[in-house]
């Protein structure tokens, strides 16, 4: 890890708060500087158009071509795209770093809206393994059933699924919000680290095992605990939370969210006490 | 990784060999070294067909090594003396391929003595036997292997089937899938995963007299199956202590003659996604395969961890 150390010439972000720190010697990590701001763009990002609508028929298309087209159309600036006979397919609608309403009539197959920033996303029935892995920004709202590694390492953005899911939701979360309206497989949160699951109905074996961090709260049977993962105390600060997050995912708007079980890391598999705030967070 | 699907229609028969093959052609991404198919078709259940290899396809991409046709037309000659000897009486007989042949034969005596001596003929294999059930299996894709054996003309009530990428065997027939359930009748297993118990489960059942003809782990469920019913277990039974008795990951169908089921283990490592209506059942390691076969908007779903179902015709 670099050294850390308080440096004599602070730079912009720092005084503005954006960091309270100077990593020196050798990182990899760029700090945003306000002054740059026009030049910091996503490669791949357009203005789009919410009101400019349109659909495309992927039947005969495979995902290359589907997304593609899709970045195509993005490029000039429709807001609103409606994927036709997804069949399944794998790998549909992943790394749009754009803003965008996109609805896909019918399911996806593995991998579906990966690697995503921004884009709010309606799937009108089921997705396979991985969905929306990696996820920095946005809402993906699935109506059906969804397959294991269901938000596997998002970052961020809100990941609904109102069927059940298979195993190891949310493994390697690092945040964001997943929110399931069914039930849950084994290994539910499994080396989490940050963000929040919420799962309404029963959750399988080894829940939470071997998280870092994180919450979850669970309204049905629990099958285990995995390792260290602990009840802790449902407060009200949670509760409103609970019912806020549900009504805005429309799901669950009257489920009884004060005999939820809370679920969080013990702490206690790691040497978490003996390192510094810092290197929590490097670690982290 | 390998991909295996499965299907089965209830109450109703259909061209299940056309349909297999097009679940397994959408799976062929996940390996395409050999391709097998368990077709469960419609017979008037009078006699046995025995589906035999007397040697291995050496084409490009196989791990065996090269013999001379005349050494096929030997050992064929060796077996049709000891189904005489065993007193079965072949009605028809088919040579498909110079390695690949398939009887119909009246046999109603002790299969596992029958099988014992007509493997005793050095790379003789008998890749199944029953009264509904034919395996068929063999090198490259689902499509390559339909088309090699003329399978999309099979009408049958159920089938399961395998695409496979070698990683623990070689490229041959006999490490290929589905395995027939030595010494029973219309019995056939698919499995996609690693089985970390492999040997010590083999030590064991070869003591109680059980048959292994490869070193695929894949191999072990069927005979681990076969010895659980033997003793008296049902399908669902042995399989449900199945979850138990192997280690490693896994999801596996195993099929009878009037039943398919399928397991997955407790790790829910592998994939399955099942579409389930009261015609028909089919399931794959992935959605796409259900869809050649279902492109409309259909209710599919990841059976859990440590789950087992078994569905009749």
């Amino acid at each position: 890890m670099a050294n850390l150390k308080t440096s004599e010439k602070k730079s912009k972000a720092q005084s503005m708060g954006l960091h309270t720190e100077v990593l020196t010697g050798k990182t990899q990590q760029k700090f945003f500087n306000p002054d740059e701001a026009e030049n910091f763009y996503y490669f791949g990002t357009y203005d789009v158009d919410f009101n400019k609508r349109t659909e495309i028929d992927v039947k005969n298309m495979d995902c290359r071509e589907a997304n593609k087209k899709i970045d195509e159309l993005m490029k000039d600036g429709y807001g609103t795209i409606v994927i036709k006979n997804p069949q399944g397919k794998h790998s549909l609608g992943v790394g749009i770093l754009n803003k965008l309403n996109l609805i896909f009539e019918g399911s996806l197959g593995y991998f579906g809206c990966g690697s995503m920033d921004g884009p709010i996303v309606r799937i009108n029935g089921r997705v396979g393994w991985s969905c929306a892995e990696n996820m920095m920004a946005g809402k993906v709202v699935i109506e059906k059933n969804a397959g294991s590694c269901f938000g596997a390492a998002i970052r961020g953005g809100d990941l609904i699924c109102k069927g059940s899911v298979g195993a190891r939701t949310g493994i390697d979360q690092k945040g964001g919000t997943i929110i399931i309206g069914g039930d849950a497989g084994a290994f539910t949160g499994f080396m989490m680290q940050r963000g929040r699951i919420i799962i309404l109905g029963d959750v399988g074996i080894n829940l939470g095992d071997s998280m870092y961090d994180g919450t979850i709260f669970v309204g049905g049977k629990i099958g285990s605990f995995g390792s260290d993962a602990v009840e802790a105390e449902l407060t009200d600060s949670d509760q409103d939370w609970l019912k806020r997050k549900l009504k805005v995912a429309e799901i669950g708007e009257n489920f009884d969210v004060s005999k939820m079980t809370k679920v969080v890391a013990g702490k206690k598999l790691w040497n978490y006490d003996a390192l510094e705030p810092t290197e929590k967070k490097g670690a982290i | 990784m390998c991909g295996i699907a499965g299907l089965i229609h209830r109450g109703n028969t259909s061209n299940v060999g056309f349909e297999l093959q097009g679940m397994l052609q959408a799976l062929k991404h996940r390996g395409e070294d050999s391709t097998g198919y368990a077709l469960y078709g419609k017979t008037d259940g009078q006699n046995f067909i025995m589906r035999f290899k007397v040697g291995e396809n050496v084409a490009e991409g196989s791990s065996s090594v090269k013999e001379d046709v005349s050494v096929y037309d030997e050992r064929k000659k060796i077996v049709d003396t000891y189904l005489s000897e065993l007193g079965a009486k072949v009605i028809k007989e088919d040579r498909i391929l110079p390695y690949s042949l398939r009887y119909e034969i009246q046999y109603d005596k002790d299969l596992m003595e029958f099988s014992q001596k007509i493997e005793s003929v050095e790379g003789v294999e008998i890749l199944s036997m029953g009264k509904s059930l034919e395996v068929i299996k063999d090198l490259g894709n689902a499509e390559v292997v339909c088309n090699r054996y003329n399978l999309d003309k099979v009408v049958g009530t159920h089938a399961i089937g395998h695409a496979r990428m070698a990683t623990e065997s070689g490229v041959d027939i006999k490490s290929a899938h589905p395995f027939w359930g030595y010494p029973f009748s219309d019995v056939s297993v698919v499995h996609n995963g690693q089985l970390t118990n492999y040997w010590n489960n083999r030590r064991v059942l070869e003591n109680k007299g059980m048959r292994f003809m490869s070193e695929c782990d894949s191999e072990l469920i069927a005979v681990y199956l076969a010895e659980k019913m033997r003793n008296g277990a049902t399908l669902e039974e042995g399989m449900k202590e199945s979850l138990v008795g192997l280690d490693g990951v896994f999801t596996y169908f195993v099929a009878t003659k009037d039943s398919l089921g399928m397991a997955k283990d407790t790790m829910a490592a592998k994939p399955l996604v099942l579409y389930e209506s009261d015609d028909l059942v089919a399931m794959g390691s992935e959605e796409i395969a259900i869809r050649s076969i279902l492109p409309q908007e259909i209710e599919t779903y990841d059976p859990f961890d440590g789950e087992v179902k078994v569905w009749q015709i």
